[in-house]
């Protein structure tokens, strides 16, 4: 957002005045990730993984097409296409182990912005569209990152396209029809493996068409911050850059630190064995787990083991798409009107619940499915819910905030002897805080 | 600049790392960072270039070894090396002679049979079968072939004339067919790449 006080963009050379008056695209970049867009000043390490998404998923476009130069859709000789990948392309095996790490670090740090996003309430007023597109990425994420899983051609590949497409057998009156044609086939063959290919290529562009609506979005309101206390004055924000490039780079340094551990130390830590086998129609693996990062969703999906008014099939189906539909109505399950977790004690307690939820969810989805995962599971799955259906428009509209502090900037000088005091008047002093609602991150 | 008292000479400024020319020390700092992600870009961006460079597989095939002991005198083949034609003739001793006798001088591109072919292996004339025009493979190794003005080569595709050394005689080529690298294991066998 442009607040009052942002330095508006002055061309110096003549030829950026010429420019400016043509294609002002200098104007636009300093105006959103340069000297003109003003950010709160308080914004912590989390608010690197944005910027970290937007470079996993530039890593994914670029090594993915050079894996397209290298690769071929055909059940014939994709295995063998991704060994020559492997073994004969010059940096062959650099290019698929980023392409595969970086779909799982793009998950990370997708995982951590939400969780971010979460805890601070980045998700409410007047910012429900930037979290909403958010959703709508992580959607297509999960399609792009299912099909790309695909391709390779390993027992892997082909059952989890089975059983996922499958998914869909569960609606009622036209499951069948729609999985044969969802499939191009009665089983996963060629047509399955050319569409999904076509598929896995297109989605990313359109995930970084949201990504730019998204940031639009984002830059009307400008970013929250830590306390969730809206921007009021030019003392609160600091220009994005060289402030927040700088760190954001230094964020970039770290993760390409991680990154290159995986890559180069542990390619296959997060990938699964039996991938290096070749598809085979007529026998599925003893184990078979989707990657990590679906595995919250995996185990909601196995929790439904008995037939309710519907079969079992089917809730175990509406309850996985619902986990993340769910995320849409979040503005709105939420009605408390402060923002961040740090003055909202119980909510913060079951929002730290939810999280340990999500891990117990993600430790079941990549277990077996026996007890006494499926049990737990289930416990865990019914959180989850009651969670975002029942506990928190509950505490939201029941709890007592912490005193909120009067601005970012007092909140920043002062800390938690800032008051509530309306920006421009006088502290009263230290807010009465209750010992055991300390704020805290 | 306000000059702290018990500094001596020093001012504020050189204390912070000023010095007269107003080069500060944090400038190298930036410049080393700088050049460091500089580097590393440079770095990473190479195997993204070299990926497009032929792969090993690809380069396992770059040379062939053809045995020459079937092919009689007056023949000629066609072998596939790095996805192109090379013509391999065994050319009669008349047919030699009639191209040694050419005067070079008159030539487009002027070339002696004897350096289009080896010492010890003068019946032997191998070529890349592709016209230096544009690239389409000429007429003329095969019995049978249009063989055009000079004996030799005719390109259909735009009507380039080849003698029967492969010299460019007429037309729009600019060079006589290319000589691959090529060397004789035995008086039979030939490794061309």
């Amino acid at each position: 957002m442009s607040f009052g006080w942002s330095k508006p963009y002055e061309p110096k050379s003549d030829f950026g005045k010429w420019m400016d008056a043509r294609l002002p695209l200098p104007r636009l970049v300093y105006g959103s990730v340069g000297g003109g867009y003003e950010v709160p000043k308080n914004i912590n390490y989390f608010y690197n993984f944005g910027v970290l998404s937007g470079l996993a998923l530039l890593i994914q476009i670029v090594t993915g097409i050079v894996l397209a130069m290298h690769y071929a859709a055909n059940t014939e000789v994709a295995f063998s296409s991704v060994e020559h990948i492997m073994r004969n392309v010059n940096y062959g095996w650099l290019m698929r182990y980023m392409h595969a790490n970086g779909a799982s670090f793009f998950f990370i740090v997708v995982y951590l912005h939400m969780w971010r996003g979460l805890y601070y309430g980045s998700y409410k007023a007047p910012r429900e569209m930037v979290w909403m597109l958010g959703v709508v990425i992580f959607l297509l994420m999960m399609a792009t990152a299912f099909m790309g899983y695909v391709l390779p051609w390993g027992q892997m590949s082909f059952w989890g396209a089975t059983v996922i497409t499958n998914l869909f057998s569960a609606i009622p009156i036209v499951g069948d029809t729609l999985v044969t044609f969802l499939l191009g086939g009665f089983a996963v063959d060629n047509a399955t493996l050319n569409r999904f290919f076509s598929l896995h290529f297109l989605l990313p562009f359109v995930i970084a068409g949201v990504v730019i609506l998204k940031i639009w979005s984002l830059h009307i309101p400008g970013s929250n911050n830590p306390t969730g206390v809206e921007v009021k004055g030019p003392a609160d924000t600091i220009p994005f850059h060289p402030y927040f490039t700088a760190k954001d780079l230094f964020g970039v340094g770290v993760y390409l630190i991680a990154f290159s551990i995986f890559l180069f130390f542990m390619p296959n830590f997060l990938g699964h064995p039996d991938n290096y086998i070749e598809a085979n129609a007529l026998a599925t693996p003893e184990h078979i787990v989707p990657e990590w990062y679906f595995w919250p969703f995996y185990a909601i999906l196995r929790a439904f083991t008995f037939d309710f008014i519907l079969p079992a099939k089917l809730w175990g189906v509406i309850a996985m798409g619902a986990a993340i539909v769910l995320l849409f109505f979040l503005p709105w399950l939420d009605s408390s009107p402060v923002k961040s977790m740090r003055y909202r004690p119980k909510a913060r307690m079951w929002t730290w619940v939810l999280a340990a939820d999500i891990i117990v969810l993600s430790w079941c989805g990549g277990a077996v499915a026996e007890q006494p995962y499926i049990i737990i599971s289930q416990i865990a799955s019914m959180y989850y819910f009651a969670h975002f259906l029942i506990i928190l428009p509950l505490v939201s509209r029941t709890e007592t905030p912490l005193p909120l502090p009067a601005s970012i900037s007092e909140a920043v000088l002062k800390g938690k002897e800032s008051t509530g005091a309306p920006a421009g008047q006088p502290d009263s002093g230290p807010a009465p805080v209750a010992p055991e609602a300390q704020p805290a991150e | 600049m306000a000059t702290a008292p018990d500094a001596g000479d020093h001012t504020v400024g050189e204390a912070v790392g000023h010095s007269p020319d107003g080069v500060r020390r944090r400038d190298f700092i930036y410049v080393a960072t700088g050049a460091f992600a500089g580097v590393g870009a440079v770095a990473a961006i190479w195997p993204f270039v070299d990926q497009m460079n032929p792969s090993a597989d690809v380069l396992a095939l770059a040379s062939i070894e053809v045995n020459l002991a079937q092919l009689a005198e007056g023949q000629g083949i066609k072998v596939s090396w790095r996805g192109k034609p090379v013509f391999i003739q065994h050319l009669p001793p008349a047919k030699i002679a009639e191209a040694q006798a050419v005067d070079v001088s008159s030539l487009r591109d002027p070339q002696t049979y004897d350096e289009r072919t080896q010492e010890g292996h003068r019946q032997y004339l191998i070529q890349i079968g592709v016209c230096t025009h544009l690239g389409c493979i000429p007429a003329g190794v095969a019995a049978g072939e249009v063989k055009g003005d000079f004996d030799g080569f005719f390109c259909p595709c735009h009507g380039s004339h080849y003698d029967d050394a492969g010299r460019i005689r007429k037309g729009p080529a600019p060079k006589n067919l290319v000589i691959p690298e090529y060397e004789f294991l035995s008086d039979t066998n030939v490794r061309i790449g």
